[in-house]
């Protein structure tokens, strides 16, 4: 429409967590003018997600020891203050044509969508708990662990007064330990991969010692606080009176079945990447046997299928906070690099180096703690799947007797999983797991669920917004 | 290694209509192959509004809609389930005075199709329908039209012509036709099967005009992408489905109470594709401007929209034809060959119909609906 669409756009940074936040800084360290778009008010991500204005518990109490870490990154946008423009609380609800759409509210409230150009795009989405259900998971004071974590950091306030964490993933040992510490109960962490996991990731985890040190510490305060730690277990349902939850059953690694009683539940197979704007950016994705999911093809500084477009941080694959911190840094001097621009070698030797060390670990904490395998054999016909659209187990076999779908887009067709209001960003990952299970395909063979704009739910009454400055003769 | 089949009639596409068609040539005895490129129904025919409706079809076209219209009433005998569909009836608005009298010029064009319009004036509109914005000023109402689901409707065709015999052959798209003195041989080379039969049937809808052209019967087809929008579901609000006179927005709620709406298009998707230029798309998605301006339309029409949040929006892949009317009848090419296809987004309502229609064509040489209109021939300037 204009000259600018021939000259160089300003770079767009979607995600205003560890690997956003390390892009935009890069980015305009080396003299470019970013722009830096994120949902929250404030910058932070999820990891280092910060509360509300008004409560105001200090970085120690939230964040432990990673205090220094978050207070770096919130810090880091100010003295750029004049060359990012960061975009809060806007959602990005959809890429089309080399555009974003941006979705935020005047001052009057009123929903309002902007095109955002770009020739440039860092995606750093992050991540969200990945769930498989179990009987009685939608009850109330059932989270994801996430959500467990987020209760404790944003809002000061924890998800039951004696908690159980349970599934899988060093986050298990972390949110305990975060609850324990915060005066909570916690009556047991439950973690379904065996023991014998971790010993086989150990030369993995090596690679980032800390990490490895920190994972220990939190298991060894927990042990010495008397927190009953449980691996190798299987988890079978929740129950209580009145649909409240009372107690978690589960059997025990030598197949005893047990109970322990709690009011709150913190649920969550590690995390699964949000990945929607790089499919709609036109990225190709690739399956990722380890981390059982399709995620967007990228070399190792970020670069995807789609020139001018890279990805960094837990959206292109679980690999944790300082991780991200890396990527977000080396996808900037990637894109650097790709306008010509000139970037300190030694800085990209280092970077490469360390992401090396934090795939290795990555890998090894897949090993340590895998999605269970056989997690779809024995679910109940009558267990909601689909919390959005009240999918049971029972109607997907249904549906998999009637029609044979091999994969997910024809299941959601005929079955309306993933059609409500997370689109499948939560209930996607089971309904792939049974899927797979109930054809005997490999859950790479099932597919992805393509997908559609908006990515998260938009306000119907959203306008575009005014068009501003035409330059019309 | 290719397997060859051999049948009376091999139909191309696993639509509303070739699912129909098959079902309807097995009941009439006919052995049937059909030959789908992905799943049954799962392109226009799965993802489209799910209108069921006469209303607003011109008059050359309503004995065929009467015919769906008896078809849809004995739909759970047909095809073992019931969509969802429901006479829940469609109301036809008018936003002007002028749309208004086009409506009354309509409703008296149609009188004797039987279609029972009801005109409904600003007060009874007031009365009747109080969810609907202050910019209707009046409509017409077809009591007895509907809406279905089309993602389960479309499926269950196929799978009721499997159940009746008909060979259905998914993933299987057409790489090649052969036409000799014995008839047509159809290739899938991705199914490794060649199908073979006196009798053709192309319904592959947006797929239909680059069968049509392959084998020397071009048809005036093109591809568009019409646009829907779903919320999340909301307390009942309105029974019947929505249309407004001079286009541009319709809508309905679903059982579950999500809000369907759709008006406006989409752009295919991937945009780039390595294939030849010809070949439509498999998907499309909502283009972003046509989406804004269709919740404008929502929300203007329905206030009880302004607060909800939109979660999906979608496009599909669908044939056109310049009048956009359908192309129904014999080849005037090839002596065997049947077309249905360019539906031109208003093919859901009529579909199990024009199957209904080509098993007569087929089994007895004439279709006992009238069908003139849908000529294939049409469009043929004289030489």
């Amino acid at each position: 429409m204009t000259a600018a669409a021939t000259t160089s756009l300003r770079p767009v940074i979607v995600g205003a967590g560890p690997a956003g936040v390390r892009a935009a800084v890069t980015l305009a360290a080396a003299g470019l003018n970013p722009v830096l778009v994120d949902e929250a008010a404030r910058p932070g991500g999820q990891i280092y997600r910060q509360p509300p204005a008004g409560l105001t518990r200090p970085p120690e109490a939230l964040y432990g020891f990673e205090a220094a870490k978050a207070r770096a990154i919130h810090t880091a946008l100010a003295p750029y203050a004049g060359q990012i423009d960061h975009y809060t609380e806007t959602l990005v609800w959809n890429i089309e044509h080399g555009a974003l759409d941006l979705m935020n509210r005047d001052a009057s409230g009123q929903p309002v969508s902007t095109v955002l150009p770009y020739d440039s795009l860092i995606l750093a989405t992050g991540a969200t708990d990945r769930i498989l259900p179990l009987p009685g998971w939608t009850r109330p004071g059932v989270y994801t662990l996430g959500g467990a974590q987020i209760a404790l950091k944003a809002q000061g306030c924890g998800i039951g007064k004696r908690v159980v964490f349970a599934g899988t993933g060093p986050l298990l040992y972390l949110i305990a330990y975060q609850y324990a510490k915060a005066g909570a109960t916690v009556a047991a962490v439950l973690d379904t991969a065996p023991f014998v996991n971790r010993i086989h990731a150990l030369p993995g985890l090596l690679a980032c010692p800390d990490t490895l040190l920190k994972g220990l510490y939190y298991t060894a305060w927990l042990s010495l606080h008397d927190v009953p730690l449980h691996s190798g277990v299987t988890l079978r349902e929740i129950s209580g009176p009145d649909g409240t939850v009372a107690a978690l059953h589960w059997r025990d690694a030598k197949g005893r079945d047990r109970e322990t009683a709690c009011d709150g539940i913190g649920l969550g197979y590690g995390l699964r990447s949000e990945t929607q704007l790089a499919d709609l950016a036109g990225c190709r994705f690739a399956f990722n046997d380890l981390h059982r999911v399709w995620l967007p093809e990228r070399d190792d500084a970020g670069r995807t299928s789609v020139a001018g477009v890279y990805v960094a941080g837990d959206g292109a694959g679980i690999a944790g906070a300082d991780a991200a911190e890396a990527a977000g840094e080396r996808a900037a001097l990637a894109l650097l690099q790709d306008r010509g621009l000139p970037v300190d070698p030694t800085r990209v030797t280092a970077l490469d180096r360390r992401l090396a060390r934090f795939r290795r670990f990555s890998s090894a904490l897949w090993t340590a703690f895998p999605v269970p395998a056989g997690w779809a054999h024995d679910l109940p016909d009558s267990m909601t799947l689909c919390r959005c659209e009240e999918i049971t187990v029972g109607t997907l076999r249904q549906t998999v007797r009637t029609d044979t779908p091999t994969e997910l887009n024809r299941l959601k067709a005929l079955s309306r999983i993933g059609m409500g209001r997370c689109q499948g960003r939560m209930c996607g990952v089971a309904a792939a797991e049974v899927l797979a299970h109930e054809t005997g395909r490999p859950v790479s063979a099932i597919a992805r669920l393509r997908p559609q704009p908006p990515i998260k739910p938009l306000p119907a009454a959203t306008l575009p917004a005014p068009v501003s400055g035409e330059d019309t003769p | 290694m290719t397997h060859h089949l051999r049948a009376d009639v091999v139909i191309v596409g696993g639509g509303i209509v070739g699912g129909s068609a098959a079902l309807f040539l097995r009941q009439a005895g006919a052995s049937v192959i059909l030959m789908e490129r992905d799943r049954p129904g799962s392109r226009a025919s799965g993802v489209n509004y799910g209108g069921v409706r006469r209303q607003g079809r011109p008059p050359e076209h309503l004995p065929l809609a009467q015919r769906a219209h008896a078809l849809w009433a004995n739909l759970r005998s047909l095809i073992g389930e019931d969509g969802e569909y429901v006479r829940s009836g469609h109301l036809k608005l008018a936003r002007s005075a002028a749309d208004m009298a086009s409506l009354e010029a309509y409703a008296a064009r149609v009188e004797n199709f039987g279609l029972g319009l009801q005109l409904l004036d600003t007060a009874d509109l007031r009365r009747l329908y109080p969810m609907i914005g202050d910019s209707a000023i009046g409509g017409s109402l077809c009591p007895e039209d509907g809406h279905a689901n089309p993602r389960l409707v479309s499926p269950a065709f196929s799978r009721a012509a499997a159940a009746a015999g008909a060979t259905i052959l998914d993933r299987a798209p057409v790489s090649d036709i052969r036409i000799t003195p014995e008839g047509f041989h159809v290739t899938s080379a991705q199914a490794e099967i060649t199908a073979s039969a006196p009798v053709l049937i192309n319904c592959a809808g947006a797929w239909a005009g680059e069968l049509a052209a392959g084998i020397g019967d071009p048809l005036p087809i093109s591809v568009i992408h019409p646009l829907m929008a779903v919320t999340e579901p909301l307390p009942p609000f309105l029974t019947v489905s929505i249309g407004v006179e001079g286009g541009g927005v319709y809508g309905r709620q679903v059982e579950r109470g999500n809000f369907v709406f759709g008006g406006g298009r989409g752009f295919a998707h991937p945009k780039a594709d390595a294939r030849s230029a010809t070949t439509p798309p498999d998907f499309a998605r909502p283009e972003r401007q046509a989406a804004l301006r269709l919740l404008a339309q929502g929300t203007g029409l329905f206030p009880a929209l302004q607060g909800c949040t939109i979660i999906r929006s979608w496009s599909g892949v669908e044939a056109e034809t310049p009048d956009h009317a359908p192309i129904i009848g014999p080849s005037r090419i090839h002596p065997g060959l049947f077309h249905a296809c360019g539906f031109s987004g208003a093919g859901f309502q009529i579909g199990p119909a024009v199957g209904a229609v080509l098993a007569d064509l087929v089994t007895t040489g004439r279709s006992v609906t009238p069908i003139d209109a849908f000529r294939p021939d049409r469009f043929s300037s004289p030489a």
